[in-house]
């Protein structure tokens, strides 16, 4: 094995378009993300609406862009990573598809890898923490708690039975008028309210139980509301947001200490949106500290979906012998094992 | 025709949703409309259930749509997050709803002019009490009529 094995990522599993050029499985070259960016002049212009899930339009920019960043050319491209599953099948097929083509066409190899996986992966990235350790992925799609013995081998230990964490802020933050995307709002407001205003229900807090159940906090959030305006209370919608987000981040951030304990790893770790919820930080911060816990958190760049964290999870199943067959389909509704 | 249920839990409404999916054939439309955290989610795992499969069936908010495997397939809906109908054309809704499978679909209304004219519409509200569920079932096409018979 040569050093120096540069992966290009590809991710479009649902909203993003993004491609990225990594190096080694860690040190990123360029990380392009089609919402966040105007696509370089030279590569068809400023986009004038940045369409969600519109990745048949985007991609091929989009990848140019990424080689056009990280000063490489195609040639330069050892492995190209792109994301199966779990995921929208249409806007899996886009992605899929044309990395298939890429690698195909350069006569390189071709890893397909699991989105979740790539969450993981996040962590790896301009960084040196390494497995065994456990992470919380928690975002907009997802809610998992899984013990990372090593890469590519996966223990779930925990996921969510109904909503996802990331879902569960958005949907709070619809009731409460904020507004989307409903995270940041909601971590703003809550500095102003009082975390102990509403004591809203928990789920599953038995001990060895790291299932999540986000549905039931929802409905008992919007239920409180009804009751107040029923009743001609006047609603503050800081005391709701800081209450509820306490209570999500008291569930998700006990269950990682426990399931750390559980399986006796001292290392812990967040990935997904959600990762960047500011009180969850302080929180996990705090107790690993008290636990004698390593944490990580990976950068804030990295939590969204990225074609970054794919390009790593690409190179550490490459350099372990795993290459894809160019004729691996999409599958929506794949699972982490 | 149409049937009304009153539920006083999720596991009741669930159960609705349990008998509903052991009578849906390959091809079905089921559309499930009602506020947020009226119970559509619980209301489609029963329906999973009732067809057999056992899957996680979470929340499709995000993703817009969950496949779950089974001797039917069950291709569950969340359309809140779509602006226009238009971009459903991306995501191939086509071999979706006129698929081998059972779509479950929430929050219709957002794509009415994508929606087959026989389906299954179902509309959840809240009752008397903040537990309690109204479930009204509703078919619209003659071979929906069938199964609402045998849910009464």
């Amino acid at each position: 094995m040569r050093e120096n094995t540069i992966v290009l990522g590809i991710e479009t599993s649902c909203d993003e378009t993004s491609a990225s050029v990594v190096k080694d499985g860690k040190i990123v070259m360029s990380n392009v993300i089609y919402s966040q960016i105007n696509i370089h002049k030279e590569f068809g212009g400023v986009v004038p609406e940045i369409a969600s899930r519109n990745h048949i339009e985007a991609i091929g920019n989009v990848v140019k862009e990424a080689l056009f960043k990280a000063d490489v050319t195609l040639d330069d491209i050892d492995v190209v990573a792109a994301t199966y599953g779990p995921g929208l099948v249409g806007a899996l097929l886009v992605g899929l598809s044309y990395g298939k083509a890429l690698a195909y066409g350069k006569g390189i190899p071709f890893v397909g890898v699991n989105h979740i996986e790539g969450h993981i992966s996040a962590n790896y990235l301009d960084s040196d923490f390494e497995p065994p350790f456990i992470c919380l992925i928690a975002s907009g799609g997802h809610s998992h708690i899984v013990f990372v013995k090593d890469y590519g081998q996966y223990e779930v230990l925990g996921r969510t039975m109904d909503d996802a964490a990331g879902e569960a802020f958005d949907k709070v933050a619809r009731a409460l008028g904020l507004g989307y995307p409903g995270g940041p709002k909601i971590d703003e407001i809550s500095k102003s309210g009082d975390p102990d205003r509403y004591n809203f229900p928990k789920s599953f807090m038995e001990k060895d139980n790291f299932d999540f159940s986000f549905s039931g906090l929802k409905t008992a959030v919007i239920n409180q509301l009804h009751k107040e305006r029923q009743n001609g209370i006047e609603i503050n919608v800081a005391d709701y947001a800081a209450s509820f987000q306490m209570n999500v981040v008291q569930v998700l951030s006990s269950k990682l200490i426990e399931a750390a304990k559980f399986k006796n790893i001292k290392k812990i770790s967040i990935a997904g949106g959600v990762a960047s919820n500011s009180l969850l930080r302080e929180r996990l911060k705090k107790l690993a500290d008290e636990e004698g816990f390593v944490i990580h958190f990976p950068k804030q760049v990295y939590c969204t979906d990225n074609g970054a964290m794919i390009a790593s999870a690409g190179y550490f199943d490459f350099i372990r012998g795993k290459v894809s067959g160019l004729d691996l389909n999409a599958v929506p509704y794949l699972k982490l094992f | 025709m149409k049937v009304s249920f009153k539920t006083k839990s999720s596991d009741e409404t669930e159960k609705i949703g349990f008998k509903l999916g052991s009578l849906l054939k390959r091809g079905s439309i089921v559309l499930v409309s009602g506020d947020l955290g009226v119970g559509k989610t619980v209301l489609t795992k029963g329906i999973a259930k009732g067809m057999g499969i056992d899957d996680y069936v979470t929340s499709p908010t995000f993703m817009i749509v969950n496949e779950h495997i089974g001797e039917i397939p069950l291709y569950h809906f969340d359309v809140y997050r779509i602006d226009d109908y238009r971009e459903l054309y991306d995501i191939g809704y086509e071999e979706y709803f006129y698929g081998d499978g059972v779509c479950v679909i929430e929050w219709p209304e957002k794509i009415m002019p994508l929606i087959p004219e026989e389906n299954i519409f179902i509309h959840i509200y809240m009752g008397d009490s903040f537990d309690e569920r109204v479930v009204e079932i509703d078919s619209n096409g003659a071979k929906y009529d069938e199964v609402i018979k045998e849910m009464k």
